[in-house]
């Protein structure tokens, strides 16, 4: 076993694990928020984080073909990408909740589930559809912007690039303004009192019906600000590329405590930096027996352990008992 | 007596027009009409055996003579049935949603392929395959091997709320995929996505072809499945299925024990896709990962889902409407639209031909599958052939 070399690439690996964390501490407010209020696994947020991705990679690619994309300075690009993506996704976010869950509120617990299900595939191959007639193509890669791939070079072994701390800087502020958001405004004080009790808080005037589209909406956007940073980062996007994310961020969610946003963060954090490590070590510690191709089945296996040993996950969840 | 006679009337005219166009997918959709029409057709009880009897053992295998892919496609159909069956009685009967289906008809399929091909030859030396008889004795060895893969699967996570073990489903089936897909190395048992070929068959009696002989194969099974489906919904042990799906707690206080109840089901569920996995492979010959992704096990929850959860006629409709929809529908409309393009036709001013080529109508199966589980939820949650009780539990406000 090489040593020099496994301690050689941890400052590496551990930046890695942090931006993966970062993005998948972003999808998952969005399972979070919702399971907190609806007790319910909003399985179709990997599809609405899936389509802010591919808003932020249109706004590119048109100001690509209309020559502007080198002649504006890239936070400027960044900025507008995030808040298309993000009004995007949340908007599409509380549509499905209008047209999709609403009328299955009172159903038994399993029928809304189904139907998210269906709608995560139906928007998988909408996305298809659309870029198919529109362009074509459903495989897109980002353009690159200039500013962001620069690198600089901390160590011999550890550089970091630009949109690497765009990622993570910008998913600080979010969940910064999220949490400002949830625990200091009046919106918050709602979106928890409907998560404490739907009948109590509707008692009290607050309009449950609104404050559920807003959760959407809110989690939505955050997804989507998590879509353009995806695509930012890795480069290729499909519309089939936000599954396996969205399953993660998931198990991120759950790993932290269903319905706790703080919980959210840190599970996706730590997920992010298990799987990074699980990646880059498990070929190296077995002699090249099980590499970086197991790291999914990482992911998994961390959510059936959690589920099973510590199912209120790290921080304890926060939801109310269904009646 | 007139519908009697519009039942076979109808029965026997378009098996007509099937053998007289048998390339036309519109007719062989009245056929499968005409069958369900049998079904439901209010004829004594011996008349609907004796017309589906003779439709599916000696009127379907004719057809097929006329036209191969109906067999094929009848085939298809069958494994599905059986496949939504299993689903059914772990989905429908115990209200478990299983996410992960697939990954138990990915465990039978593989059993086979491994020993029925000289793949195992890098495994364990020499001395494979196994000779094509041992096929039958594979049909019970995936039959316990899915078994066990279910209870391993349950054992853990039965405790688990609906929507928690619906996805630790969900994670299951696809940590069976990536292990097909990877277990090339460091001992090659799966060969990776390469997938393993050539798969042994069974021994066929007299001289009837392959194609024909799985035709019958699948039906036999299709046929002991629907069997013990009806045997096991009155059961002792189908009730307390059905009373841990309305109310666990009820259930568990009148003695129901819980984790062996959902236990069973999960075995039972999964045994039925471990044989069909086993004829799948030697069917196909050929299997890789592909075949057994979280689409398919969505596919078939749709089935389920289209026909009603805890419906023996709902899943068999199910899966015959959803099967004959992805193999025919959708590649028909694909087709069709190739040749209209080609013929240069235009449509309102505009050119077919312009149409975009990555514009694929046989490649949607994902947008059938999500409107119809959305669509059923919202309007129809007891599905289309509703099973009573179950009716009027989703009719009323829980």
């Amino acid at each position: 076993m090489d040593l020099p070399l496994l301690i050689g690439i941890f400052p590496q690996v551990l930046l890695d694990g942090l931006i993966l964390g970062f993005m998948y501490a972003l999808i998952a407010l969005g399972y979070t928020m919702v399971y907190g209020v609806l007790e319910f696994i909003n399985f179709a947020h990997s599809e609405i984080f899936i389509v802010g991705a591919f808003v932020g990679v249109e706004i590119l690619l048109g100001l690509k073909g209309a020559g502007w994309l080198e002649s504006l300075p890239w936070p400027l690009v960044l900025l507008l990408l995030l808040v298309a993506a993000m009004a995007v996704s949340g908007l599409l976010a509380a549509a499905v909740e209008r047209v999709a869950y609403r009328p299955l509120r009172s159903a038994p617990r399993l029928i809304p589930l189904i139907s998210a299900i269906g709608v995560s595939f139906f928007l998988q191959d909408l996305i298809r559809l659309v870029e198919s007639v529109w362009r074509n193509a459903f495989n897109l890669v980002y353009p690159t912007l200039d500013g962001l791939n620069h690198r600089f070079e901390l160590t011999e072994t550890l550089d970091v690039s630009v949109k690497s701390l765009v990622v993570i800087v910008a998913a600080l502020a979010m969940l910064w303004v999220l949490h400002m958001l949830v625990n200091r405004t009046k919106i918050g004080t709602a979106v928890r009192a409907v998560a404490e009790d739907q009948a109590a808080a509707s008692l009290v005037g607050i309009d449950v019906n609104r404050i559920i589209s807003l959760t959407f909406l809110i989690g939505g956007a955050m997804g989507g600000a998590a879509g353009v940073l995806f695509g930012v980062q890795y480069g290729l996007i499909n519309p089939y590329s936000g599954f396996i994310p969205g399953l993660k961020a998931f198990t991120a969610a759950v790993l932290g405590g269903i319905g706790n946003i703080p919980g959210a963060m840190v599970g996706g954090i730590v997920l992010g930096l298990l799987e990074a490590f699980a990646a880059s070590y498990l070929g190296l510690l077995t002699g090249g027996a099980f590499g970086a191709e197991y790291k999914d089945i990482f992911a998994f296996s961390v959510l059936i352990l959690i589920l099973v040993f510590r199912p209120k996950g790290l921080l304890g969840e926060i939801v109310r008992e269904r009646a | 007596m007139t519908r009697a006679a519009l039942a076979i009337g109808l029965i026997a005219v378009s098996a007509w027009a099937v053998a007289t166009f048998p390339r036309s997918i519109l007719v062989f959709l009245l056929f499968q009409g005409s069958l369900l029409h049998a079904y439901l057709a209010p004829i004594p009880r011996w008349l609907r055996v004796a017309l589906l009897a003779a439709a599916l053992l000696v009127l379907m295998p004719v057809i097929g003579a006329y036209n191969g892919y109906y067999l094929e496609v009848a085939t298809q159909v069958g494994i599905f049935v059986a496949l939504a069956l299993g689903l059914n009685i772990v989905v429908g009967l115990a209200g478990l949603l299983d996410l992960g289906y697939v990954a138990f008809f990915a465990v039978g399929a593989y059993s086979w392929a491994i020993f029925g091909s000289p793949h195992a030859n890098l495994i364990f030396g020499g001395g494979f395959p196994l000779a094509a008889g041992w096929f039958w004795a594979f049909l019970v060895v995936g039959l316990l091997v899915a078994a066990g893969a279910g209870v391993l699967l349950g054992l853990p996570v039965l405790r688990l709320r609906g929507d928690y073990l619906a996805i630790v489903t969900l994670g299951f089936g696809e940590v069976i995929r990536v292990l097909a897909n990877n277990l090339d190395k460091p001992i090659n048992i799966t060969n990776g996505p390469k997938g393993i070929t050539p798969i042994s068959r069974p021994p066929v009696p007299f001289d009837v072809s392959y194609a024909e002989a799985f035709y019958f194969l699948v039906l036999a099974i299709v046929g002991v499945v629907i069997l013990v489906n009806r045997r096991l919904e009155d059961s002792h042990v189908g009730r307390a299925w059905e009373a841990i799906r309305e109310d666990e707690l009820a259930a568990q206080a009148m003695g129901v024990p819980l984790v062996r109840s959902k236990l069973l089901a999960f075995a039972c569920g999964a045994s039925f896709a471990g044989v069909m996995g086993v004829v799948f492979s030697a069917k196909q010959v050929f299997i890789n990962p592909e075949s057994f992704t979280f689409l398919e096990s969505i596919g078939v929850l749709a089935m389920v889902i289209l026909g009603g959860m805890g419906s023996i006629p709902g899943a068999v409709v199910g899966a015959t409407v959803v099967t004959v929809l992805n193999l025919q529908v959708l590649k028909g409309l694909s087709l069709w639209l190739n040749e209209l393009k080609n013929a240069g036709v235009t449509v309102f001013g505009l050119s077919l031909a312009d149409l975009p080529t990555q514009l694929e109508p046989a490649k949607y199966e994902r947008m059938i599958f999500g409107m119809i589980l959305v669509l059923m939820m919202i309007f129809r949650p007891q599905g289309i052939f509703p099973v009573r009780r179950r009716a009027r539990e989703l009719a009323g406000k829980s």
